[in-house]
């Protein structure tokens, strides 16, 4: 897909990215339902293919499993620059996308870390340390939760392919209640996909 | 990941004792952020000062982000392909998968949560509704459902305490 971006929206990207960071309690991956709704709903400057690749590229990579905002952040830039069509002529404001997204996501955060680590190394009895830590958990997992339906939903109805709603629904249960190594589940699923069964 | 670098900082460099590490992981956890990242980050800065802490983050970071691109970058040479549509499907709803079952895996996180069980529940559910169906800006939720679930969770350890404290127990 193709879309223009002025210089006044690579600021908003990185606004939205930087507003996001000091959200992201859990991971990074919990604030994906956010930058779905954002980046795909309310501006289009993704399509939902783009930003289902971001997160399966970032999950089959070594590293953090933040860097699919850095992909995100890719795509942006590719679709500012014309889209895939463009080849490599589209690499350097994909580039730029993708620094933009990390530093957007990290700025924030790490600078907080900073200023917060000693203070909290200092007071980890602290009630009110405690209090975040307890009242947080459970919404994390909701987060978690939610971020995995929105990405079930983006496969279409249940009828249509209920191949790929079976195939999330037994990862689920085999990531777990096992500990099998989760990028052989990601190999399964490519070579699924590709063979067509899925 | 963790194993990684627990097994560095903590085996091989000595660095951290095996406490001091778990210690550093409650705080990398309880602040926004990658975890491993604000970890690094942290243990960076204390044993070697802020360019310490720049080179953690900078080593975290830079061979990871160049592996990714680089795979983003030969993927789209061939996204055109049904092969590769079809593994992509495959793989999202893979994908789709780990991340649920990691919010189910932390379900055993909350037995122990001074909350209640149920509340915990309440308040996942909720979230997860928030979000999932209804869509709202994540903003709204953390600060609004997150914010009463801290008080209460404020509440309830005090609750506890005082009880301890009451009945000798502590």
């Amino acid at each position: 897909m193709t879309i223009s971006l002025a210089s006044i929206d690579w600021f908003h990207l990185l606004g939205h990215f930087m507003s996001l960071s000091l959200l992201a309690i859990g991971g990074a991956i919990t604030t994906a339902p956010d930058m779905h709704r954002y980046l795909v709903d309310e501006q289009h400057w993704l399509s939902d293919g783009q930003f289902t690749a971001s997160i399966a590229l970032s999950q089959a990579a070594p590293g953090p499993n933040l860097l699919f905002i850095a992909l995100l952040g890719w795509y942006v830039g590719v679709n500012a620059a014309g889209g895939l069509a463009a080849g490599m002529a589209a690499w350097p404001l994909g580039l730029m996308g993708a620094l933009i997204a990390m530093l957007g996501i990290l700025l924030p955060s790490t600078t907080l870390t900073f200023v917060a680590a000693r203070w909290a190394h200092k007071n980890r009895e602290l009630l009110a340390v405690r209090a975040f830590k307890t009242g947080m958990a459970p919404i994390v997992i909701g987060l978690l939760a939610s971020t995995g339906w929105i990405l079930s939903a983006k496969m279409g109805s249940a009828a249509d392919s209920w191949r790929l709603w079976l195939l999330t629904t037994v990862v689920t249960l085999l990531v777990w209640r096992t500990r099998i190594h989760m990028l052989w589940l990601l190999a399964a699923g490519g070579v699924l996909g590709a063979l067509g069964w899925v | 990941m963790v194993a990684v670098v627990q097994r560095e900082m903590v085996e091989k460099k000595q660095w951290l004792t095996r406490e001091e590490f778990v210690e550093e992981w409650a705080v990398a956890q309880i602040l926004p952020g990658p975890n491993v990242v604000n970890l690094s980050l942290m243990i960076g800065d204390r044993y070697f000062g802020i360019p310490g802490a720049l080179l953690a983050l900078a080593g975290m970071l830079t061979f990871p982000l160049i592996i990714v691109l680089a795979l983003v970058i030969l993927f789209s040479g061939i996204s055109e392909l049904p092969q590769v549509q079809g593994a992509l499907r495959g793989m999202g709803a893979v994908a789709a998968g780990l991340i649920t079952a990691t919010g189910l895996k932390l379900i055993s996180a909350v037995k122990q949560n001074p909350m209640g069980v149920k509340v915990c529940w309440l308040f996942a559910a909720f979230a997860f509704v928030a979000i999932g169906v209804l869509r709202w800006p994540l903003a709204w939720v953390l600060f609004g459902v997150g914010g009463v679930a801290c008080g209460l969770a404020y509440r309830a350890i005090v609750r506890i305490h005082t009880r301890a404290d009451g009945g000798g127990a502590a």
